[in-house]
């Protein structure tokens, strides 16, 4: 029962850091409102004459179509240079070569012979620069938030009003070839698709090769009005290798002759259109709001002169969107109705008619149909919703209402000047600017009243977990009245949800999650003040050590600065070596590495310390050392922020194959097997010296042959991996397949071991012989193998005792009858054993989800968090019998270690940092993003995290293992002297783990005690993230640094929280398991 | 304990401090573009020299220490050449802390080490001065109820609020402001003597007030 209730209790406190967290994201992550109004040719968008009298001709809309057919060829992450024409070089300058750089040397021919007819332009995509949020915006031109770009994989059709949509209402026959996004956000559009998976980055010919082969056909055939297609080979390059990589330059010389196919085949009466969604960054990567990734190319051609005149030096700058209301008035479209972008003026210019007068007047007649449809779009949204700000909303107003007055009176008297109709453009372009920037800035608007809920619930928690934890260190400590106040409080919650929801209002699950969670916390921390809280002065609730407080208030502040937020991978190390250092000093200060002697001067030879040291300094300088060590080597695998200026990531992180060099491969591959076999042999030798390996029991088995299966699985999967590229042709599909199969297998092996561990987790041997002289039932929690009779024959009374008061009438009984002596061995690790066997097990599927080289920071890891256990293990005394607390330190130094590894792991808490290229490991083919891709790229990202949170229990185990060596050692010189008399060397025995079971109640208060102090260092740290955002809502960096920190936050967070219940869960499951098998034990005996 | 040692110590307290901005000070005389910032592993250089000439003077004029039986030559120079030996190990031990401590391996090690000499100058020098090559000694000087005098008592104290003032010298590295002092190893050179200064002012204080409560084994 108690079990159960610390588990309720911790995840009730999770579910209480869920809802703040909920409810702040839905206060700050907010949407723009989406419309779903639909522009008609039949209804123009503002009042007066529409140009030309477009509503009578057929065919014809707000304005007469220039051109009957369109192919749009979008080429994903074209960005703006790899189109752009490269100038003979200067005299006296080298000349750049790159293999991105002037391989489209047909469109730049096009440019220079063609210049009236061809335009290449720099178009500025907007944030966030991920393919469907570009998508959305070449089509609704409009700004899609930053919310969607979580969506960006999952993608789901386009409510709002766009060109797609417009074209097949007129009845165009719009004919799609390429990336299979389109279909999602255009399902059933197109009269003639042709759809390929886009996800798997790593092909860089499928998609091309099949647009390729059905391009020209369809060109040639005349079944289509709208060619669309949508190259994905470029982008997967630069995922693959990166802008630099040869490959590049095949890939863009294949898009150029492409296009030169597509010239060739074009009619007088068709636009050609080639853009890129977004560009990528020098890593190829694309998210970010950086000048790479939003600079793209956007290139214009008509076999028709369609320029007055010839390009400008340096290619003009565009907002991407202008695309949108461009091609919808030149192909007699109405403009879509959300759509905020500004024609292309030069575009309209009249080519055949010499006057400069009329050019300017289709120029003005254009723009100001864009400007009515704009301010009309303005005007029903700001009815719908009021995130706009009603002062620049009118001032905009004002001015278009001038802006069209003036253009009608133009319009009226055609005596008027072309320098008037160039002021009226400039007007109207004006307003169209501003709108822009008003939308920007409106769209990323925030409901304070929710972020600072949020940020109270979580301050709460935070509070909560910081009183219970003190709580639970008390002896008098009972679980009841922890359950009460919550169980009433979420009962109440949810009558009150109930009954809303019985009256029709419309529910908001975050909402009424925060209501559940202050009307469960509201009851228990009043219950706590009353009963606990008012009777003690506040300052016992800053339970912590002075140090530790300073540690983690530098931790918090930490996260109100980008820059510590940029270079956390070097912070966290800084805290954590302070801390080792300082725990280090500590333990010295306290006397407890030297001998007393050494510390008091000898000729006065006062009073020695409390207590001998349990640790010699050697020991504990050793531990510190190796620990610093580690740290730092760990940190050579190193991946740069998309935010520090000159910084280049370690090339460890890059996966062995795309090293060059044979040698070097092979020695690196080495390098991993070897680090995946001390890691193996290394948990097998911490196994065999605590004696766990002995028992026959399956888990152990498990770990003996099952671990080296794995471990020879991952390093063929390795091998395949590395060489993937290097296999004979007619191998290939054999290593492709096995390549899929062996991190499958792995992953079942993991499950299935886990599977075992859960089944027995008890790994003891048990030796039974007959015929003892004197017959008693004997338990010794000796560690390591039994060496001789007289170890078989060892007695602990100790656990004699506490078995006899348990099971005393059974004993009674069997010591009548008694014929059997039994010893269990290992008992004394029987939890700690079971956790590392777990940890180990998970380590491996994380592993593979992870580049080979990592392996290398697992294995350093692990010995990093053995000897960071040991050394906190050197300044906790063990008590006999409870209260059992783990000391602030020790938790906080966990946490960060775990933020450490998440760094050192490759990951970086930006969107541009995820490895997707988990996505593949162990998938033969991926389609689409389902939730296992999801579910692995999760897995790659917080392996750190899930790893830390499990093996947090082993804070609380590993003193007791430690007594062990420190009672070995202790036996060497002649113990206390009246001691020895009582018991020759009983007392000596060490009861290691079994202490905490002797007093299960403490055992499970501390377990309740070490979960919320976890919680409450990562509760601390979300709370900084939430209160970071929510200050610096307004900081340049905000969506660069601020925002995708809290994601990733969150998301660990409850990673984190959801493995420390496992974590505690397991261990809780070994004690149950230990329960019982004393009772068959017993049971046996009675027999 | 006399008052009159809390005045000692006070005064060669403020001789150090006096030293360090004579530090400051007396090179812009010779030299035009001498500054802090731009020159300033010059500073470094001259700053230890300056404070570890002045703590020798302190300890040769005032012998805190009860000073030893043995006084050959040779004892003397084996004396000497161990409190070097001693200096140097410093050096190198706190070169390799701050690598440790994510300080470059091999760019800007003279920068690192010139650090590492600055803050030996403010913690080990003293501890030679005071205890002589004696490791023993300095282990009992920074362990609980292990200080003897006043002396040792704000030896403990200056050394720690070097160590502090040096790592919290650490904390403007990252930021982005691009100050000149930013720089490494700069901040935490000017965190060290800043804390060594103030660990120089605190400490007579300190003892001063605490007077009543501080009871030295040997008094
Ligand atoms: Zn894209
Ligand atoms: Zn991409």
């Amino acid at each position: 029962m108690q079990k159960i209730s610390v588990l309720l209790f911790l995840a009730w406190v999770s579910f209480l850091f869920y809802a703040g967290i909920a409810l702040f994201t839905s206060g700050f992550l907010l949407t723009r409102w989406e419309l779903t109004n639909h522009s008609s040719c039949q209804e123009p968008p503002g009042p007066g004459a529409l140009p030309w009298g477009g509503r009578g001709e057929p065919g014809a809309c707000w304005m007469a179509s220039r051109f009957s057919r369109l192919v749009l060829v979008v080429i994903d992450a074209l960005r703006f240079d790899f189109a752009q024409p490269q100038r003979s070089p200067v005299s006296g300058e080298p000349p750049v070569s790159l293999p991105f750089l002037g391989k489209m040397g047909f469109l730049q021919r096009l440019l220079e012979t063609q210049p009236h007819h061809a335009r290449l332009y720099q178009a500025k995509a907007d944030p966030p620069t991920t393919t469907m949020q570009r998508l959305k915006a070449l089509t609704t031109g409009s700004l899609p938030t930053f919310i969607d770009a979580g969506s960006n994989f999952a993608s789901s059709a386009i409510v709002e009003d766009n060109l797609i949509k417009q074209l097949s209402s007129t009845g165009r026959r719009v004919v799609f070839m390429g990336d299979e996004t389109w279909n999602d956000l255009f399902p059933g559009v197109f009269s003639q698709a042709l759809f390929f998976p886009s996800f798997n980055v790593r092909d860089l010919e499928t998609v091309d090769n099949g647009i390729m082969k059905h391009l020209y056909p369809t060109m040639d055939s005349d079944k289509w009005d709208v060619l669309i297609t949508h190259f994905l080979g470029v982008d997967h390059c630069g995922h693959k290798h990166d802008p630099y990589h040869p490959e590049m330059a095949k890939k863009l010389t294949q898009m150029d002759k492409m296009i030169q196919g597509l010239v060739k085949r074009l009619k007088n009466d068709t636009l050609l259109v080639v853009t890129g969604d977004h560009g990528m960054t020098v890593s190829g990567n694309h998210g970010g709001e950086s000048e790479l990734e939003t600079s793209v190319a956007l290139f214009l051609y008509s076999p028709r002169a369609l320029f007055p005149s010839a390009p400008a030096e340096k290619p003009e700058i565009i907002p991407q969107i202008s695309l949108v209301p461009t091609l919808a008035l030149l192909l007699g479209l109405p403009i879509p109705f959300g759509n905020i972008g500004e024609v292309i003026a030069e575009v309209f210019s009249e080519i055949e008619d010499s006057q400069p007068r009329s050019s300017a007047l289709a120029q003005a007649s254009a723009l100001h149909l864009n400007a009515q449809q704009v301010s009309r779009f303005l005007h029903t949204y700001s009815a719908t919703a009021q995130d706009l700000q009603l002062q620049k909303l009118h001032r905009l107003q004002k001015l278009f209402s001038k802006a069209s007055a003036d253009y009608q009176r133009h319009l009226q008297s055609p005596q008027g000047a072309e320098a008037a109709l160039r002021t009226v453009v400039a007007e109207l372009q004006q307003f169209l600017r501003g709108v822009r920037a008003m939308c920007t800035e409106s769209w990323a608007r925030f409901s304070l009243v929710r972020m600072a809920g949020g940020a109270a619930l979580l301050a709460a928690t935070c509070f909560l977990c910081l009183l219970v934890s003190q709580w639970a260190a008390s002896p008098a400590f009972c679980f009841g009245p922890l359950l009460k106040p919550m169980a009433s409080g979420l009962s109440g919650a949810m009558v009150c949800a109930g009954l809303l929801a019985s009256t029709g209002l419309k529910l908001d699950f975050v909402v009424v999650g925060a209501m559940a969670a202050v009307g469960s916390l509201l009851p228990f921390l009043w219950k706590a003040w009353a009963s606990w809280g008012s009777k003690r002065p506040l300052a016992s609730l800053l339970p912590m050590p002075g140090p530790v407080l300073l540690l983690l208030f530098f931790r918090f502040a930490g996260f109100f600065s980008d820059s510590y937020v940029v270079t956390e991978a070097r912070v966290a190390p800084f805290l954590l070596i302070s801390l080792i250092l300082l725990l280090v000093a500590q333990l010295h200060w306290e006397g407890k590495l030297l001998p007393p002697k050494l510390l008091s001067i000898p000729r006065l030879g006062f009073l020695t310390p409390a207590g001998p040291p349990q640790y010699s300094a050697m020991h504990a300088v050793g531990l510190g050392v190796g620990l610093l060590l580690c740290i730092r080597l760990a940190g050579l695998f190193y991946r740069c922020h998309e935010e520090t200026p000159i910084c280049s990531s370690s090339p460890l992180l890059s996966p062995l194959r795309s090293t060059v060099g044979g040698r070097a491969k092979n020695l690196w591959y080495g390098a991993c097997v070897g680090a995946l076999v001390a890691l193996l042999a290394s948990v097998r030798l911490w196994l065999r010296c605590y004696g766990n390996l002995k028992s026959p029991e399956p888990p152990m088995l498990f770990v003996r042959w099952g671990l080296p299966l794995m471990g020879l699985g991952t390093a063929t999967y390795w091998a395949l991996a590395a060489g993937a590229d290097e296999a004979p042709p007619r191998l290939r599909a054999l290593v492709s397949g096995a390549s899929v199969m062996l991190p499958r297998a792995v992953a079942g092996l993991a499950t299935s071991g886990l599977l075992l561990l859960l089944w027995r987790p008890v790994t003891v041997l048990v030796k039974a012989t007959a015929g003892a002289p004197r017959a008693r039932t004997v338990l010794t929690p000796f560690s390591g193998p039994p060496t001789s009779q007289a170890d078989l024959d060892y007695v602990v009374p100790q656990i004699y005792r506490h078995m006899q008061e348990e099971f005393r009438g059974r004993l009674e009984r069997t010591k009548s009858q008694g014929l059997l002596t039994v010893a269990a061995y290992q008992l004394g690790s029987v939890y700690s054993a079971a956790v590392v066997t777990a940890l180990t097990l998970l380590a491996f599927p994380l592993l593979l989800l992870h580049a080979e080289r990592i392996s290398l920071v697992f294995l350093l890891l692990f010995l990093q968090s053995f000897l960071l256990l040991h050394l906190l293990a050197a300044g906790i005394p063990i008590t006999t019998a409870g209260p059992f607390t783990v000391p602030w330190h020790a938790v906080f130094a966990w946490a960060l270690m775990a933020a450490q590894t998440f760094y050192t792991t490759g990951h970086q808490p930006v969107f541009s940092a995820i490895q997707w290229h988990a996505a593949f490991v162990g998938v033969s083919e991926s389609r689409d993003f389902t939730w296992l891709s999801a579910f692995l790229v999760g897995a790659n990202t917080f392996a750190s995290h899930i790893l830390f949170a499990v093996g947090c229990p082993l804070l609380l185990l590993w003193p007791f293992l430690c007594e062990n060596q420190g009672s070995r050692k202790r036996r060497q010189p002649p113990g206390n002297e009246a001691e020895a008399r009582v018991r020759p060397e009983e007392e000596q025995e060490p009861l290691m783990e079994m202490r905490l079971r002797d007093a299960p109640h403490h055992f499970s208060a501390a377990l309740l005690q070490l979960g919320l102090k976890y919680l409450f260092v990562l509760g601390i740290q979300i709370l900084a993230c939430v209160l970071a955002a929510s200050i610096l809502r307004r900081h340049l960096l905000v969506w660069k640094v601020f925002a995708p920190k809290f994601i990733f936050e969150a998301v660990g967070f409850i990673v984190s929280s959801v493995g420390l219940c496992l974590g505690i869960a397991l261990v809780m499951r070994v004690d149950g398991a230990v329960s019982s098998w004393f009772r068959q034990l017993v049971l046996t005996q009675q027999k | 304990m006399k008052d009159t040692d809390i005045k000692k110590l006070l005064y060669t307290h403020l001789l150090c401090i006096f030293s360090i901005i004579l530090s400051i000070f007396i090179p812009s005389f010779f030299s035009e573009n001498f500054s802090i910032l731009e020159t300033h592993l010059t500073w470094l250089c001259i700053c230890s020299v300056s404070v570890t000439a002045v703590n020798l003077v302190l300890y040769l004029v005032l012998k805190p220490n009860v000073s030893s039986k043995r006084s050959s030559l040779s004892y003397k120079v084996t004396r000497f050449l161990k409190c070097c030996i001693y200096f140097l190990t410093s050096c190198f031990f706190f070169h390799v802390i701050f690598v440790l401590y994510g300080a470059p391996l091999i760019e800007l090690a003279l920068e690192t080490f010139s650090l590492a000499v600055i803050l030996s100058t403010f913690t080990t020098v003293p501890c030679l001065c005071l205890l002589g090559p004696n490791f023993k000694g300095w282990l009992r000087i920074f362990s609980r109820n292990g200080v003897t005098s006043v002396w040792e008592n704000s030896l403990q104290i200056t050394t720690i609020s070097s160590f502090v003032g040096i790592w919290l010298g650490a904390f403007p590295i990252p930021l982005d402001w691009g100050r000149p002092w930013q720089e490494w190893p700069i901040s935490c050179t000017l965190g060290a003597t800043f804390g060594y200064v103030a660990g120089l002012v605190i400490s007579p204080l300190w003892i001063y007030w605490n007077r009543k409560k501080l009871t030295y084994k040997n008094n």
